[in-house]
């Protein structure tokens, strides 16, 4: 590794040698992050070399490793794939720097406000979008004529699917780790309430949660609770939905290319629809996926860092993750871009209309407290009881209140 | 005391002194450490704040209803797990002891589950009994839709059979030990005055092995408390399954909150020295003379 910088001319700005820039990152199977660490590193014209350096793909345990490093001053982690949720802790901490005008400015053109959002702390942008991602609802058209509007709609459906003996799950994400927590805040948001309204303020209207509540309970103790429903996670959920034994599925944009490769006789009766509603009145508010690259504080290439997280950020390679790993752009006007059009096949204007109408997980320095919080407490969702939410929404509130202010044990 | 006395206690003493050196770099050190870092607020997160909160970590841990769970889960793991292994434990002893074929092939193969690494059979087990990749499901009398790890009771069962399955042979070398100090003598005298194998077993050697029992059952037990590995790999905690040491590393590792987080540790830390305290003056552990006491 040293002997690599030391030839790479690490640390001689003056001298005009090409810089190592370590990118941390997780993988993407189809390929992405080297192709584009290529791409940029060509685009730089010599001035810098952007070496992957791989994290685990389970997100805690990625982030497990980035605090250690960042908390340790580590100078060696130049760019960060940072997940949408680690903006405020890492900015607060003081682990990743504001970008500079004009990149700030850059990164963030055209990209959707949700998006930008997830990016900046204080006003201050930390990071340039790279992927975005988002929910769709996924359902089969042999069994369901029409898509649910509502979760109720859907729950009432696997119901009579089951009393009838066909296929009746609804596959969701409910395992004790952040997608139970991307479950229960998109229910939130789309009943009309928001779980933080400042990064230390906890808002939780009582109606909205109670309602969001309601539907995690009801939901697992219908018939469209799948077995594993306590251990779920995006991949069970796909997997439940490729084997044909449910009607439904909530899920990244990734289900739709795993199915067309593992399940043809599934896929072609797979359609998809808006994440569905809490409330009939109320559109909803799916969930919000994807990484920002962040520049890390102790850097001692931060120019240069800057300008690759720019690259990283850009059209191109945005559209190289969607060709290559079907992930949805951050930036609106590329989906009429053929590469997404491509990916998406009749329904690009559908995930650029779910990602625009996005709820955002809570942007706070606590976020980890806060997530926590929630599975403790909510984790498995067959311990809420629908008919009588009330005792739990209290717990729920007093552990978040703890949370935000850094006490209490999670 | 005679000089003589004086002198070889001296000589011991000197001879202990780099053994007594290391320890207290290694162990007394990192124990002072977490008890200073237990009485601060300390996050790295928040590096801004942070000072002396005298025993306020240990107020939030103790007042928490997550750390009582947790402390019931370890136990329960500690106590039915340790029970088993001494069951097992001692038939696989006496089978070790009696064998009088292979017996090195013998005592070989039922060490084999201690030599693996506790993370990777954690994982074995994991997918033996996950739905999508395991054989367990397809056994007769077992739902194929079983989720072991959906449910506390099912969960805690799958990671009690692990702990059972990787550290029995541990417990069957320390009880083997005991059972080659017992004098043969003794079986044959008793034989010659009509004691069936029951009595033999219940008169003679239980009672000759109490000291290595209660050694091993000490040594099983405060492992058992800490167990880590393979809750972290089966269930991370959830359903419920958490123990106090997963719950730990949640506040030091993932909230990097190093005051609740040592506050935690240290709590561990007693209850390991309770339980030591427990079996050396309750039931008279003598280690060093490997004896129970009057």
């Amino acid at each position: 590794m040293c002997f690599a910088l030391i030839a790479a001319g690490c640390g001689s700005s003056g001298s005009g040698g090409t810089v190592t820039l370590n990118w941390f990152v997780a993988t993407q199977p189809g390929g992405t992050i080297e192709q584009v660490a290529k791409d940029c590193s060509k685009a730089s014209g010599g001035r810098y070399t952007i070496d992957v350096q791989l994290l685990p793909t389970d997100a805690s345990q990625q982030r497990e490793q980035l605090v250690r490093r960042l908390a340790a001053k580590d100078s060696t982690v130049d760019l960060i794939g940072m997940d949408v949720i680690w903006t405020g802790e890492f900015a607060n901490a003081g682990w990743i720097s504001p970008f500079p005008e004009p990149e700030a400015t850059e990164v963030t053109k055209d990209v959707f406000p949700s998006v930008v959002d997830t990016a900046s702390f204080e006003k201050k942008v930390y990071g340039a979008p790279f992927n975005s991602n988002t929910q769709l609802l996924w359902y089969r058209k042999d069994l369901v004529k029409k898509a649910p509007e509502t979760w109720d709609q859907m729950i009432k459906e696997a119901d009579k699917l089951a009393s009838q003996g066909k296929p009746a799950l609804i596959q969701v994400q409910a395992n004790k780790y952040e997608g139970f927590t991307v479950w229960f805040n998109a229910l939130v948001e789309s009943a009309g309430g928001t779980i933080l309204s400042g990064p230390t303020t906890v808002s939780l209207p009582e109606t909205p949660t109670e309602d969001a509540l309601k539907v995690m309970g009801s939901l697992a103790a219908s018939a469209g609770a799948a077995p594993n429903i306590s251990t779920s996670d995006e991949d069970t959920a796909r997997l439940g939905f490729e084997d044909g034994s449910s009607a439904f599925m909530l899920n990244y944009t990734f289900a739709y290319a795993s199915a067309e490769a593992n399940a043809p006789d599934v896929f072609k009766n797979m359609g998809f629809a808006r994440y569905p509603r809490v409330v009939a009145s109320k559109p909803s508010k799916p969930p919000l996926g994807g990484f920002n690259i962040g520049v890390g504080a102790y850097s001692t290439h931060q120019d240069l860092a800057f300008d690759a997280a720019a690259c990283i950020g850009s059209d191109k390679s945005e559209l190289t993750a969607t060709e290559l790993d079907g992930l949805p752009p951050s930036r609106e006007h590329l989906y009429t871009d053929k590469v997404v059009t491509k990916a998406y096949p009749g329904f690009s204007q559908l995930v650029k209309e779910s990602i625009d109408a996005a709820g955002p997980r809570p942007l706070t320095p606590a976020y980890q407290d806060v997530s926590l919080a929630i599975q403790d407490t909510l984790q498995p969702p067959d311990r809420i009881d629908p008919s009588d939410v009330t005792s739990l929404y209290d717990e729920l509130k007093s552990r978040l209140e703890d949370a935000v202010n850094g006490k209490g044990l999670f | 005391m005679s000089d003589r006395s004086r002198e070889e206690r001296r000589l011991g003493w000197m001879l202990c002194a780099p053994a007594v050196i290391a320890m207290l770099l290694v162990t007394a050190y990192p124990i002072g450490y977490a008890i200073v870092l237990s009485v601060q607020h300390i996050d790295l997160r928040f590096p801004n704040e942070g000072g002396w909160v005298g025993l306020t970590n240990y107020q939030t841990v103790l007042t928490s209803s997550l750390w009582w769970t947790d402390v019931l889960n370890t136990v329960i793991i500690t106590v039915v797990s340790v029970s088993i292994e001494l069951a097992l434990g001692m038939a696989l002893a006496l089978v070790m002891h009696r064998a009088i074929f292979g017996r090195g092939l013998v005592r070989t193969s039922v060490l084999v589950p201690y030599g693996i690494v506790t993370v990777v059979a954690a994982f074995a087990w994991f997918f033996a009994f996950d739905p999508g990749t395991g054989f367990v499901n397809h056994l007769p009398l077992i739902a194929d839709d079983k989720a072991w790890f959906g449910d506390r009771w099912s969960a805690i069962g799958v990671i009690i059979a692990a702990e059972v399955w990787k550290t029995t042979p541990f417990m069957a070398l320390l009880l083997l030990a005991g059972l080659t100090t017992i004098d043969g003598g003794l079986y044959e005298a008793a034989k010659v005055d009509g004691a069936n194998a029951v009595q033999r077993f219940f008169r003679i050697t239980l009672p000759l092995m109490k000291p290595a029992i209660l050694v091993a059952l000490l040594f099983r037990t405060l492992d058992a408390f800490r167990v880590f590995d393979t809750i972290f790999i089966m269930t991370r905690g959830a359903q419920n399954t958490e123990s106090v040491s997963i719950l730990g590393y949640n506040q030091i590792i993932s909230r990097t909150n190093l005051g609740l987080g040592s506050a935690v540790s240290v709590l561990i830390f007693i209850a390991v020295l309770l339980i030591a305290f427990a079996f050396v003056r309750l039931l008279g552990v003598r280690m060093a003379e490997g004896r129970p006491g009057a």
